[in-house]
């Protein structure tokens, strides 16, 4: 009788297997079946059209100097461009590949030093107590104040730009990741110890995994800092990138090409932070599946 | 009570701690930059910025300089009409997202689209669409704030206990009884919370704006600023001043956020009971 | 299914001792026993000190169930922290099996896999699957190889009527079955001691039942001696060999009950009329303390 008890329990509490894939495919069709993307549409033809009718129509104060809807796209898909920038350039992907080198040099040492570095911070008290407050008094200091030192620390372009863009995602990404660490309930690694695990394997199965989440909302918010500074970055030094386009093209009167640097940013951007939250969800399949049942 | 002494005597060593491993970090300062002088050879990175006794002496020399302290009001004045014009908006816009279904599905998407670009890439559009270059940047270092504190307040106020709401309409609150006594207080320290990281984008846009704009062609003291006199010092090749320059920002920075967080708290009474 | 009502038969009628329930109660177990000798726990010997156990006196032979019962914040868990070894004491001695844990010149036990602690909220890992939950403690050890650890742990998820949830993560199953995994997850290290702080506390009243029922069923299997924390006073009865009902703050044994009910027990046992006669001479005595712990609680509040 007991038995029979305990096994329907079992029974009813695995559900079906949940996938990724099955998941996303489930909710892009109850998305379609919901009003969400003709609202979604509805939002984008009103600042497009504004942007249209506003520029090139009306041609309202202001705004007439403003490169408009058309001539933005016009540029930015010609084979042969005003501006001598479009899809069909080549220097237009030398400007994002450059970027892109920059954000991943910066974004992979700030994570490979910033999640130990944080990991040990949350883990070790002493270890806080020594090093954190020197953390907390450089991190008031807005990443762009430190434009002219790096100039002056790093020779040439490049680097002075890599290392301000490594700055602003190495501090996010410490923090983060320290606050996970002591985000994670006490009874887990009490748990761990009472099941004899050492110091150094309740660090191994216990920190880590428990710190992920938080680790990957620095990560996320590493990868924005990232990109912010690195446009800063450009625009002030460097050679090539799209901030550098950005304030080029400024520079010379191209403005079409403002709006498509801009634009191509935002593309990147959002991708690149999409990539980081796909690897997250990789990495924590437990909170994938915990999720899926809450929906 | 007892525990806040606990805490206290805890925090005394952790303090202890913590000044000695700055006091350790600005003694390795001063040797890496003196190491050509004392050591005989430069250290690689440290030996090329300036010691902090230079940085001590020059801004003991510029405390006294009325045109330092122009920069210190120019930047704050940038900041908190930028801040002030986010909030002015953002809030609203936000609440007004949690509350409208229809407004938050046209409007979201755009919002979520602009978001990713970073607000400093606006600086170029954004010099060409204002007429004068300081309207430029206070709409540069809205967008900066717009952003945070728009998203957190719709967070704030889409998180709401459900159970407060149909408390209060078993009561017989009316709409806007319920937005003013239920949603805007729940949110506030949602407000709050973007508020602050609000406040540290901010700092960040000023300062870049200023630099950028000032390290332009432009030129000019008159647009003045602690970012500009960053540049500007490095520009003229006074290396100390442009540290001076990064502490006195560090410090208003971190004075601006103190200050939203001591008023958050004025505003969120009830969260302090813990 | 006979030997079932078997079991109704005896609970009903606690006079009569089945040969074979005898042989099955606590004394055949021959490691696992605790003493607990005049220990004192005071937070912060120096500031405004705070007693949370005072000269507390416990002795547990081996193989027994006994239930620690108090009002919330009494400072049981205090004591039980100090077996798991998770915090020291200020003074007095705890022994296992004549081993000393902590006491005079060890003021702190080192956590190890003869006493695993159950948890108030339950502490199964959500980032490795049940089965990888169970494994931990062996993988941990490293005696056994992985295959055989985890063999062991399929076998006894089994038995355990866990079977078909391997590969989910805590997560994904009943909260009630999550408390089952983490007893199993103790159990694969053949701990002398289990000590559990309240674990069923989160869960409704009916679910709990299921649990208790359960728990009986595995301590069965496994005999070990079991230190559990409640302020359930039926969950305490219906699992107990003993009672120890303590004093609000500081924490102290005010009363030991015996629960003269045999073993094996189900649920019919709750209606039972020695049942009812051992809650009324316990209840006096916890009301008294729960009613000081919460006059203690608003001076203080």
């Amino acid at each position: 009788m007991h038995d029979t008890v305990l096994n329907t329990d079992a029974a009813t509490s695995q559900g079906p297997e949940v996938t990724t894939m099955g998941l996303t495919m489930y909710r892009l069709s109850t998305w379609l079946k919901s009003p969400r993307p003709y609202l979604m549409f509805i939002g984008f033809a009103i600042v497009l059209g504004f942007w249209y009718l506003a520029v090139e129509v009306w041609k309202l104060p202001r705004f007439e100097d403003m490169p408009g809807l058309t001539e933005v796209f016009g540029e930015w898909f010609n084979k042969d461009p005003i501006y001598g920038l479009s899809v069909y350039t080549p220097e237009y992907y030398t400007h994002i590949g450059i970027s892109l080198r920059r954000i991943a040099y910066a974004f992979l040492l700030a994570t490979g030093l910033g999640v130990p570095l944080g990991l040990f911070l949350g883990w070790s008290k002493t270890f806080r107590e020594f090093i954190f407050p020197l953390f907390e008094v450089l991190r008031p200091i807005p990443i762009l104040a430190w434009v002219p030192l790096a100039i002056i620390i790093f020779a040439g372009s490049e680097s002075p730009v890599v290392f301000l863009t490594f700055l602003a995602s190495f501090f996010a990404t410490t923090l983060n990741t320290m606050l996970g660490v002591e985000s994670i309930d006490e009874s887990y690694s009490r748990a761990a110890s009472c099941l004899g695990a050492s110091r150094w394997q309740v660090f191994r199965h216990v920190v880590i995994p428990g710190a992920m989440p938080y680790i990957f909302t620095g990560l996320q918010i590493s990868i924005g800092v990232a990109w912010f500074s690195l446009v800063a970055g450009e625009m002030v030094s460097g050679q090539f990138g799209l901030g550098y386009l950005i304030n080029t093209s400024y520079m010379m009167v191209e403005y079409p090409k403002i709006i498509i640097g801009m634009i191509t940013l935002g593309i990147v951007g959002f991708a690149s932070s999409a990539m980081v939250r796909v690897l997250g969800d990789y990495l924590m399949q437990w909170r994938v599946r915990e999720l899926a049942l809450g929906d | 009570m007892k525990q806040g002494r606990f805490i206290g005597k805890l925090f005394s060593r952790a303090t202890l701690r913590g000044l000695f491993a700055i006091a350790v970090f600005i003694l390795i300062w001063e040797v890496g930059a003196r190491s050509e002088q004392w050591l005989g050879f430069r250290m690689p990175y440290l030996g090329l910025i300036p010691p902090p006794t230079d940085v001590a002496a020059s801004w003991a020399g510029l405390i006294g300089d009325p045109s330092y302290w122009q920069s210190w009001y120019m930047s704050f004045l940038r900041v908190f009409g930028g801040f002030l014009a986010a909030m002015a908006i953002g809030i609203p816009l936000g609440l007004f997202m949690a509350v409208n279904k229809t407004f938050y599905g046209i409007y979201f998407p755009t919002f979520e689209i602009m978001r990713p670009i970073p607000p400093l890439a606006w600086v170029p559009a954004s010099i060409i669409f204002w007429p004068t270059q300081e309207l430029s940047i206070a709409f540069v270092t809205f967008l900066g704030a717009f952003y945070t504190i728009v998203i957190n307040v719709l967070g704030g106020a889409r998180s709401i206990n459900k159970q407060y709401l149909q408390a209060a309409q078993s009561m017989g609150a009316s709409q806007w009884d319920i937005f003013r006594r239920i949603v805007l207080p729940a949110t506030l320290p949602s407000i709050v919370v973007g508020s602050a990281v609000g406040m540290g984008i901010t700092w960040e846009v000023v300062v870049a704006a200023e630099m950028i704009s000032g390290g332009g062609s432009s030129g000019g003291g008159a647009g003045g600023g602690l970012g500009f006199f960053i540049w500007s010092s490095y520009v003229g090749g006074s290396y100390e001043q442009i540290i001076v320059g990064m502490i006195s920002i560090g410090i208003a920075g971190y004075f601006s956020s103190e200050l939203l967080r001591q008023l958050g708290g004025f505003f969120t009474p009830w969260l302090k009971t813990r | 299914m006979s030997e079932v009502l078997d079991r109704k038969v005896v609970a009903d009628d606690s006079a009569k001792v089945d040969s074979d329930v005898a042989g099955r109660a606590a004394p055949e177990v021959t490691k696992g026993a605790i003493c607990i000798d005049d220990v004192v726990k005071i937070y912060d010997p120096d500031g405004a000190a705070v007693m949370a156990v005072d000269h507390c006196s416990i002795d547990i032979p081996a193989g027994e169930i006994c239930m620690i019962v108090g009002p919330s914040g009494c400072g049981k868990t205090t004591l039980l922290n100090a077996i798991a070894g998770f915090h020291d004491i200020t003074s007095g001695s705890i022994h296992l099996d004549g081993e000393l844990l902590c006491g005079p010149g060890k003021p702190e036990a080192t956590p190890g896999s003869d006493r695993i602690v159950v948890f108030q909220n339950g502490a199964l890992f959500p980032w490795k699957t049940n089965l990888e939950n169970i494994a931990f403690g062996p993988l941990m050890a490293g005696k056994l190889s992985k295959s055989e650890i985890y063999d062991k742990a399929r076998s006894m998820m089994a038995d355990a009527g866990l079977s078909g949830t391997e590969n989910n993560y805590p997560g994904e199953v009943s909260s009630g079955l999550r408390r089952r995994v983490e007893i199993v997850r103790a159990l694969m290290n053949d701990p002398k001691v289990l000590l559990f702080d309240e674990p069923y506390r989160a869960l409704d009243s009916l679910t709990k039942s299921v649990m208790h029922e359960a728990l009986l069923e595995i301590y069965y299997r496994n005999k070990v001696t079991i230190f559990f924390i409640t302020h359930d006073l039926e969950e305490a009865i219906f699992l107990g060999h003993r009672l120890i009902i303590m004093s609000s703050r500081p924490c102290k044994p005010k009363k030991i009950v015996d629960v003269d009910i045999p073993h094996p027990r189900d649920y019919s046992v709750l209606t039972s009329s020695r049942f009812r006669e051992i809650m009324l001479e316990a209840k006096g005595v916890v009301h008294e303390e729960a009613q000081k712990a919460f006059d203690a609680g608003e001076k203080e509040g």
